[in-house]
This record gives C-alpha cells, structure tokens and sequence, in this order.
C-alpha cells in the first residue's frame, strides 16, 4: 500500500483502497467530503489518472461537466492545488466497487483546454461536446467538438460566469431585424 | 481486459505527454464546426474510422479497420436523410441523420438542441426555493424524479436530515411516477408500432397516475411538490384508498398489455433481435436504466446505492439477456410490477409524523401560524423573498428516475442560489446508445428502436 498522500496526515481508509487498486492515484490531492470522494489530478495527469481508475473497475463515465468559478478564484482547495478559473468535472462509477469517484481537474482561462477522456470512455462524447458548448473548454482530439446544444453559429459560452441572462438580444448572426 | 487496459494506459500516457508541452496550448484549431453529419465519401476516413467503432463512436483500437471502412460505403450510393426535428416519433424535437444504403442504416448522427433555453442557467438565478419548480421541467414525463434529485442534493449540502414520513411519501410519489412513466413510454412505443390501442391504453393508465398527482399537489404535471427539506403538503385524507385503487387497477390492466403486445407474434417480430446493445458497450456508453438493464447488468441505484428508504423495501432489479428491443419493453413492463410491489409496502408502512423538517431556516411556517406570530411572518416572507443559505461545498447525488441514472452536480458559495446546477440527465447520454443501436438495421426499425431508448427531450437539452 503506497503511504504517500498530500492532504490530511493520514488517509481514509477508502482513499487507501483505492489507491492500493489504482496506484496512479498516490500522491494525487484529494478530498473527501459526506462520503463522496473527490481527487484533484492536474491537467497532464488527469489522462493517466482516469486510465488507472478505469482499470481498477471504473468502467463507466457517469458524468462530466465544467464550473466557472470566476467569482470564487480563491475557493478552498487542498493545499496542492492552485485553483484556476475553469473545474472540469468528471463522475466515474464502479459498478463492482458500487462506488463513485469525481475528479475534479483544474484548467486555466488563459487556455481553456483539457484532454479528452473520450478513448477511454466513448460515453464521455456528448458530455464533453456540452461542457465544450457551454464553456469553451476544448477537449483536445475530440472527435467531434462541436456545439452540441447552441446553435452552431452561436456566438459565446453560455454558462460562463461573464456571460450574463438574457445579454444577447437577437439569437442568430444573421436574423433579420425586427421591422 | 488487461492487454487492453495496458494499451488504453499507453495510450492515456502519448496524450498527456503531448498535453504536458507547452507549445500545443492555444494551437489554432478550428473545433467549431457543422453539428451536422456529412456523407461518408465526404467524411475524413480516421473520423469514419473511430464513427464506425461506436457510437457517436468506440475507441480505435476496439473499432474497425480504416480498410473495411473505405469498403463498406459504396460512393454515390448512399443519401443522407433527415428524421425530424418535426416527426411525431421522436417524441419531441430530435433530428436523427441518417445515411442509408437502400433501407439499411449506415451511419445515425443525433443532433440536438431544438428545445434547448438554459435551464442550468436559469438555476444560477433562482434561489433554493425556486430551484424545484425549474428543475421540474426538464423531464417532463417525471417530474418527482427531478424534484427528488434536486431536493436531495440540497438537502446533502444543507446537512439536513429530513422526517421519516416526507421520505415514504417521496418514494411513493417517485414510485407512482415511474409507473406513470412507464406505461406512457409504452403507450408511445406503441403508437410508433402503430399499436393505436396500446395508445389510447396507456394514456388512460397514466391519466390514473396524473389525477393523483392533481389530488396530492394540486398540479398534474410540474408539480413542484418534493422540496429541499419534505414535501410541500401532507398526503390527502383517504389517500390510501385512492393508492389501493390505482395499484389494482393499473396491475389487472397490465395483464392486457401482456394480452396485447408480449404474446403478439407481429410485435414480437417487430422487437425480437432488432436493436441490440452488449453491455460492454452499453456500459462503455455510459448508459444507465432501462437500456442497460436490458443488456444484463443488474444496476439499478434503488438496489446498488440505495436512497430514501429503498433498502427497507422488497423489490426485483429487471434484467433482460439479449439486449435488444423487445428486452427494454420487457423490463420496463416488468418494473411497472416491481414499481407497484413497492407502493404496495409504502402503503402497509408509512410512518406517520412530520412530512417537512421542523428546521424554521428551511421550511415555511403554517399559514395559520403567520396571523399569530411575528417570527412566522419574518420567516415567511424571508423564505419567499430571499429564501436560505446553503453552506459551501459541492456534492454530486443521483437517482434513478425511470429513464436511468439522473445526477445532480451542486456547487454553494453559501449563497441563496447555487453557483452551479448541472444536472446529469439520463435522455441526454443514452442518446448516444441510438446510433450503434440503429446501425445496420432496416430504416423501418429505426423508430421502434429509437422509441425504445426513450429520450425525453425537454431532459436531453435542457
């Protein structure tokens, strides 16, 4: 069992057992929180983080959106992690463990890009096309990165924390004007 | 499994090394582009190639070769064709592109959107209180679901525990809205099998379930009824009577539908073989309920992660064995049963006490309490107004609504409203199951199957 976590002094149990499944985890921050699991991998180990968890029985992507924590740069993080502008959020589910685990990976507004998990998990397609939609987020080797709800000539991201209701009074480039 | 594993790791290693350099930031890539699907002759053959593995797509490795691909798709020899986004069965507004050879499905891109007005938006605006009354219109056909997931996840962060009672009655409510779900999938299933009878019965049944919902909440759909913290009104007086009445009638009615469709030899046809998802790929496709269930994995988050009072109910996870078609209808005729078999210990069970959490924060006085007190009026009106605070913190809660697994991503900043409210709706990624679901089968299939995965569009695009 590799010892060796950053965040609380010791690890719960559960962190440990995963970690014993998926050795990439060691070292990786984490969190845990009512029981839900949370690790903090950076951009360039999300890939080979999902991988390990995925060969440790997490065989579906349940989930995967984006925060714009604009307002709340200085959020609570663990203490490993520098919090960035944009959270990729990933749900990951073992159906053997009957467990859930959520990585949470930082990506910055000064490039706003983020591996695909899409080779890993063909499910993650349509969830990355919409976090891709609705924050700009580019998934690098998507497949298909395209808006998948907004128009495709929409202008903006609309979830993003700048992006205010209701701020875009005619909703295609080309509509006519009202007369 | 571990060969193939061990080539994913490699794989997952290439791409975050060429992530890990600095130089690949802010390339120029045009990654907007067309929602829509391009002949295959026009399609780059590396993109056919990953299509054709799955979905929208499997991973490469366990996809086809680029060869066979090139083969497959005799040039000029195909069409692109349009279903919907105005075709009565999509049952809302989904545009299917397909490309045909003759009568057979090559390639089935959804494209989606139609229906999209920003509901996640929306719920950054809308305070706690609100939140229920959006949240309820996104799946339409199970409205309590989508109340109970957003309830239970404010609830998890508000670190309230609510009375025993509010969580029966949202279970039976849950419970009686699956059925009515349900039997409305099969009557839509049945209307695209041009089973009109099955139509007209399955809307009767389901109007049972509405009008109880009417008597419950005063609402028959939207109902805004479960509410971070209980529910927002106790049960009616002789609601047992009412419960008894509908499980009995709906059970006798059920056996019609099997009278009608299970042992009918056109239907059977119709369904038998046609359709069919593994569950590796199921599973790889992230999708969840019914369909997954159908492929044979017993997941069903009731049994696997229970919540609400589910580990004290008896109840049987579904399973089908092919996968195809006929499974799906199979499974959700039979969980009508399992759905009914737990209303019935609701019934024997359900704890008498409280139906909202006596916490003065959370929940709204009396009206009765209003004219006497000055607190209750302060309460209420800063209930209505400005509603509460929820602690800071994220949480992700899931429950299984009659289409799969719906998920429910909460991010505080210790405000009245959430910072962020993603919801994980069940339509929207089982979508993804259609195109190899659909691929190489007749075009005349193509609606049964697609009325099988049962999208609900109001859930897919939010």
């Amino acid at each position: 069992m590799a010892g060796e976590t950053t965040g609380a002094p010791e690890a719960p149990d559960v962190i440990a057992q995963l970690i014993e499944a998926a050795p990439a985890l060691a070292g990786v921050p984490y969190d845990v929180a009512r029981g839900q699991v949370v690790f903090f991998p950076t951009r360039e180990e999300y890939l080979r983080v999902a991988a390990a968890l995925k060969a440790a029985s997490f065989v579906m992507c349940s989930d995967l959106t984006a925060v714009d924590y604009l307002r709340h740069l200085d959020r609570p993080l663990p203490p490993a992690v520098a919090g960035e502008r944009f959270e990729v959020v990933c749900g990951l589910l073992s159906i053997e463990r009957r467990q859930r685990v959520r990585l949470r990976v930082q990506v910055p507004e000064s490039d706003p890009s983020c591996a695909t998990l899409f080779y890993l998990w063909p499910g993650s397609e349509a969830m990355e096309r919409e976090a891709y939609d609705m924050f700009g987020i580019r998934f690098l080797e998507h497949p298909d990165l395209t808006r998948i709800l907004m128009p495709e000539d929409w202008e903006g991201h609309p979830l993003r924390k700048d992006y205010s209701v209701g701020r875009v009074p005619v909703q295609f480039k080309d509509a006519p004007g009202p007369r | 499994m571990s060969e193939e594993t061990n080539e994913q790791l490699e794989r997952a290693e290439e791409l975050g090394a060429e992530i890990g350099e600095p130089e690949e930031f802010g390339a120029e890539e045009t990654l907007e582009g067309a929602q829509e699907m391009a002949t295959a002759a026009e399609t780059d053959p590396v993109k056919l190639a990953i299509e054709q593995g799955g979905v929208l797509r499997l991973p490469e490795s366990s996809g086809v070769e680029l060869s066979e691909v090139g083969d497959s798709f005799g040039e000029g020899e195909t069409m692109i064709l349009n279903l919907g986004p105005q075709h009565p069965s999509t049952h809302g507004v989904l545009r299917l592109m397909l490309e045909l050879q003759g009568e057979t499905v090559l390639r089935t891109k959804p494209v989606i959107g139609y229906l999209h007005t920003g509901m996640e938006k929306q719920g950054e605006e809308l305070t706690y209180v609100q939140g229920a009354t959006n949240v309820t219109r996104m799946d339409y056909l199970s409205p309590l679901g989508n109340e109970l997931m957003f309830a239970l996840a404010v609830e998890d962060l508000l670190g309230v525990e609510i009375p025993p009672r509010a969580t029966w009655i949202r279970m039976l409510m849950a419970e009686m809205n699956r059925v009515g779900s349900h039997v409305t999938w099969a009557a839509t299933n049945g209307m695209d099998l041009a089973s009109t009878t099955m139509m007209i019965f399955g809307f009767r049944e389901r109007d049972l379930i509405l009008s109880w919902n009417e008597k419950v909440t005063g609402l028959r759909m939207n109902t805004n009824y479960i509410r971070p913290g209980g529910v927002a009104a106790d049960l009616p007086d002789g609601w047992e009577d009412d419960v008894a009445s509908i499980v009995d009638t709906i059970e006798a009615r059920l056996d019609d539908y099997d009278e009608l469709l299970t042992g009918q030899p056109i239907f059977r046809e119709r369904t038998e073989g046609v359709g069919v998802i593994g569950p590796e790929l199921a599973l790889a496709l992230s999708a969840t309920g019914p369909i997954l269930r159908a492929a044979g994995v017993p997941w069903d988050l009731r049994r696997s992660m229970p919540y609400l009072a589910y580990d004290e109910v008896d109840f049987d996870v579904i399973v089908g064995t092919v996968g195809d078609t006929f499974d799906r209808y199979a499974v959700r005729l039979n969980e009508i049963r399992e759905s009914l078999r737990i209303i019935r210990q609701v019934l024997e069970k359900m704890p008498s006490g409280d139906y909202r959490v006596q916490d003065k924060k959370v929940t709204p006085p009396p009206r009765a309490r209003i004219d006497e007190s000055m607190e209750a009026l302060i309460h209420h009106f800063k209930l209505y107004t400005r509603g509460f605070d929820v602690p800071k913190g994220e949480t992700y809660v899931a429950v299984e609504s009659p289409r799969g697994e719906l998920g429910c991503y909460l991010v505080s900043d210790g405000r009245n409203k959430p910072y962020r409210m993603h919801v994980r709706g069940p339509s929207f990624v089982n979508l993804q199951s259609v195109p190899p679901l659909l691929r190489g089968g007749l075009i005349a299939d193509a609606i049964a199957v697609l009325s099988s995965v049962d999208p609900v569009l109001g859930e897919v695009d939010r």
